[in-house]
């Protein structure tokens, strides 16, 4: 992973065991499923604090393959996580 | 669940009979020990000529060049799986058993859980030190679901019922 | 086909079983991500983007219509009502829940599926020719060794847990229509100057990162050491293949490090103390597997049928269509038949389940009730009657599967890309859609003729883009995609891995770009009858680069 000079703000993300939907962590501590609404790390400090929760609710067997995420004005950086967000950008086949 | 019996053979957990020597640690001058390849291969007279059975311990990677012509000196082979997702120790039992005809005890030793029993089992191996919790508790209760029908020769052959209809097929039940 | 007796149904129902209990345990918490994760890839289980995905074996394509109805089903019920065939011939299913999986594996072995092994670092579905049994110019039906080696590697307590997943491709006449030489395993079925039955096997080829065409170990392997030269190979591999570094972990990069010769000796060396053994495959066991694979009760017709001669001289559409589409059949009066799910502008290679049954029916009705999956990703009905394909055309056309572009630019092979799969680094639909609609005039097709585009949206390949006579890489530059174009690869027995033409493409440039490629081949090309690869592999890369980069 590169190092970077400044740092984004971050949020965490995962997919749920059960159901391997895209999930946020939420500032309750909770799983949702709306990026609008996860807890946003705005310092190097809160990141690790966000990943190390994030970390035990793989642990407790909540989610699975937690990373932590830029964001910059409530949208994703990463075009693969902007895709998790959104969805597939083509439409399933036609009937 | 007591750590002093952590192997398990013939359907129930036993205590260890076997000391492990560590490479620098004296060989006792009795009783049956174990030592790594590296050991055995240079100090193989003097476990030979000592009171106690010649156990060896071989890491994934060590093959058996330099054991096989003691085979009929030794009574227990470990095979470790440091991970058990390193499937090597596998072929290396089946080769002792069908290409080398050894017959004692083939141990597994390490990451060693539940999911790969039958594997283990069928590759050859009679026995197994556990030290997985759920591993040995679903030993414990027999709880352990596992498939019971099989494709192909193994290094079990003696423990399994073959057919019907295809040359191959097994019955591990 | 292979049809189950109780044997073979026991073993499906103790593996759901057993698979059932992994869930529960993993669910529980019992069993960490870690140790879970291997055993839910033995079963075809993936975490992707979105969700998980079940891939579905599929053994060496052969489909009943009775299977195919139960995977639209599924696709109904647990998924989002369609499905993606891949180019190992298998389907996926991209919305899946895992609690759900115990019960799709349950709904499965119903009608004689599993996803055993379609995952993970075992051995992997045993592929083969998607004409097998029809075409006119097999040795044999190569799905007969196909499904003796998927026995014989099912739960392998040896081999399920090799460096990295294992890949074996069977293929019976001489025109390799299974790409066994960029298979871990390739098996080409031939026959000696004896009447005797054998294979030409090929070890080492595969694509990804390091594209390697295999390397020939034997020219002649009789038909009854099948196993036991396998069980060598795999033997060699277990032991002494690299375990340090999943890029460097397949049999290919053995093959490379130890050198031709070496790793031929070493598994003749092996062989010779396996041969004749408890692996022999005794010819009644051929037979009794052959009895399976015997074509269907096929009636006695003329070779040529005037009707369908008559439907296609009046509709150009089905003229097209009994061109590319239809290939000669063994049998006189008949014709396999190739569903192309590369509708105009469509993700390559998918189906709605209201697809999947109407093909059913189709295949119940015209096809002896059997369908292939190829690994270009389309469907095979492959026992088709001369006079009854205008009514077959018909009812494809209406459910939006009748295109008559088989082989065609438009017929574009793509993995799922970073819309769908966690590998990816760049999409691939799109770049096919996109393809697709800019080539999709039938007269520009019929004119550029037979051209393989292959994408894949990462160095894993899964498009087969090496062997694509065209291949696009989507590959990351900076967080954009970006996308390299390889030329001359072909996956057939004259296999050849792509050349990299030069520097890559934005997502804006690359639709361009093949055009480009495609109308430098229009113009150099010595006359209609020279296809692009021909084309290519007389004039080589200058002219196509030079098309692509002057300024």
């Amino acid at each position: 992973m590169a190092r970077k000079k400044d740092f984004h703000p971050v949020a965490a993300t995962a997919n749920d065991l059960r159901s391997g939907a895209v999930v946020y962590r939420e500032p309750g501590g909770g799983w949702g499923p709306d990026l609008r609404r996860a807890e946003i790390a705005e310092s190097p400090e809160a990141a690790e604090r966000l990943l190390a929760q994030a970390k035990a609710d793989h642990d407790a067997c909540l989610v699975v393959e937690p990373v932590l995420i830029e964001i910059a004005a409530g949208r994703a950086i990463a075009l693969r996580e902007r895709i998790r967000d959104t969805g597939p950008t083509v439409g399933p086949a036609h009937s | 669940m007591p750590d002093d019996a952590p192997i398990f053979r013939d359907g129930t957990f036993h205590a260890d009979a076997w000391t492990l020597i560590e490479d620098d640690a004296p060989l006792p001058p009795s009783g049956d020990i174990a030592v790594g390849k590296t050991r055995f291969l240079a100090e193989i007279q003097a476990l030979r000529a000592r009171n106690g059975s010649i156990g060896v311990v071989l890491n994934p990677g060590e093959d058996l060049d330099g054991i096989v012509e003691h085979l009929d000196r030794i009574t227990l082979v470990a095979l470790r799986f440091t991970k058990f997702s390193d499937g090597r120790p596998y072929s290396v039992a089946r080769l002792l058993r069908d290409r080398h005809g050894y017959r004692g005890e083939l141990r597994a030793t390490g990451d060693v859980l539940r999911d790969q029993l039958v594997f283990l089992m069928r590759a050859g191996f009679d026995s197994l030190h556990v030290s997985h919790a759920g591993t040995r508790e679903a030993l414990r209760k027999g709880s352990v679901i596992a498939v019971r029908y099989h494709y192909q020769p193994a290094s079990a052959e003696a423990r399994e019922t073959a057919g019907p209809v295809s040359p191959w097929r097994r019955r591990s039940f | 086909m292979y049809r189950y007796d109780e044997f073979d149904h026991a073993f499906v129902r103790e593996r759901v079983a057993e698979f059932r209990d992994q869930v529960a345990r993993r669910l529980s918490g019992e069993l960490t991500e870690e140790q879970f994760k291997p055993l839910r890839l033995m079963n075809g289980v993936y975490l992707q983007l979105h969700a998980y995905m079940l891939r579905i074996a599929i053994p060496y394509g052969t489909l009943s219509s009775r299977q195919l109805r139960r995977l639209a089903h599924i696709g109904r019920v647990y998924d989002k009502g369609s499905g993606h065939f891949t180019t190992r011939q298998n389907l996926q299913f991209n919305w899946i829940k895992l609690a759900d999986v115990p019960q799709i594996l349950e709904e499965l072995a119903g009608v004689e599926m599993h996803a055993i092994q379609t995952s993970g670092n075992c051995i992997r579905n045993v592929t083969a020719d998607h004409f097998a049994g029809a075409a006119a110019d097999e040795v044999a039906d190569p799905r007969i060794y196909a499904e003796i080696l998927r026995q014989w590697s099912s739960l392998h307590p040896e081999f399920s847990f090799l460096p990295r997943k294992f890949k074996l491709a069977v293929t019976a006449a001489p025109h390799d229509r299974a790409a066994v030489q960029v298979h871990d395993i390739g098996l080409h079925m031939k026959v000696n100057e004896k009447g005797e039955r054998g294979f030409a096997v090929w070890v080492g080829g595969g694509q990804g990162r390091t594209p390697m065409v295999a390397k020939k170990v034997r020219d002649f392997l009789p038909e009854a050491d099948l196993l036991s030269y396998c069980e060598a190979i795999l033997r060699l591999y277990n032991l002494e293949g690299r375990r340090d570094n999943k890029y460097k972990a397949r049999i290919k990069i053995l093959v490379h490090e130890m050198g031709e010769e070496e790793v031929t000796r070493a598994i003749e060396a092996e062989f010779a103390q396996l041969q004749g053994k408890a692996l022999t495959v005794p010819a009644p066991e051929i037979d009794r597997i052959a009895h399976y694979f015997a074509l269907p009760a096929l009636e006695a017709l003329p070779a040529r049928s005037e009707y369908y001669e008559s439907a296609r001289s009046l509709d150009p559409l089905l003229a097209l269509f009994a061109r590319r589409n239809v290939h000669a059949h063994k049998v006189p009066g008949y014709g396999i038949v190739t569903i192309s799910l590369k509708p105009i502008g469509q993700p390559p290679g998918d189906a709605t389940s209201e697809q999947m049954e109407a093909i059913a029916d189709l295949a119940e009705r015209f096809s002896s009730d059997e369908i292939r999956v190829s690994h270009e990703q389309n469907l095979v009905l492959p026992h088709v009657k001369l006079d009854d394909i205008p009514v077959v055309f018909a009812q494809l056309q209406k459910i939006g599967l009748g295109m008559p572009n088989a082989g065609f630019v438009t017929d574009i092979i793509a993995c799922p890309g970073l819309d769908f799969c966690s590998l990816a680094n760049a999409r691939s639909i799109p770049i096919a859609q996109r393809l697709s609609k800019r080539f999709q005039d039938l007269d520009r097709q019929t004119q550029i003729g037979d051209l393989k585009i292959k994408i894949s949206g990462c160095i894993n390949a899964c498009g087969h883009h090496h062997v694509g006579h065209i291949g696009v890489l989507g590959v990351d530059r900076k967080g954009e995609e970006f996308y390299q174009l390889t030329l001359g690869g072909s996956g057939d027995e004259t296999c050849s891995i792509g050349e990299i033409v030069g520097p890559g493409f934005s997502s804006d440039q690359v639709v361009d770009a093949v055009e480009t490629l495609v109308d430098t081949y229009l113009k150099l090309r010595t006359s209609p009858e020279e296809p692009f690869l021909s084309a290519y592999r007389r004039l080589g890369q200058a002219p196509f680069k030079e098309a692509l980069y002057a300024r």
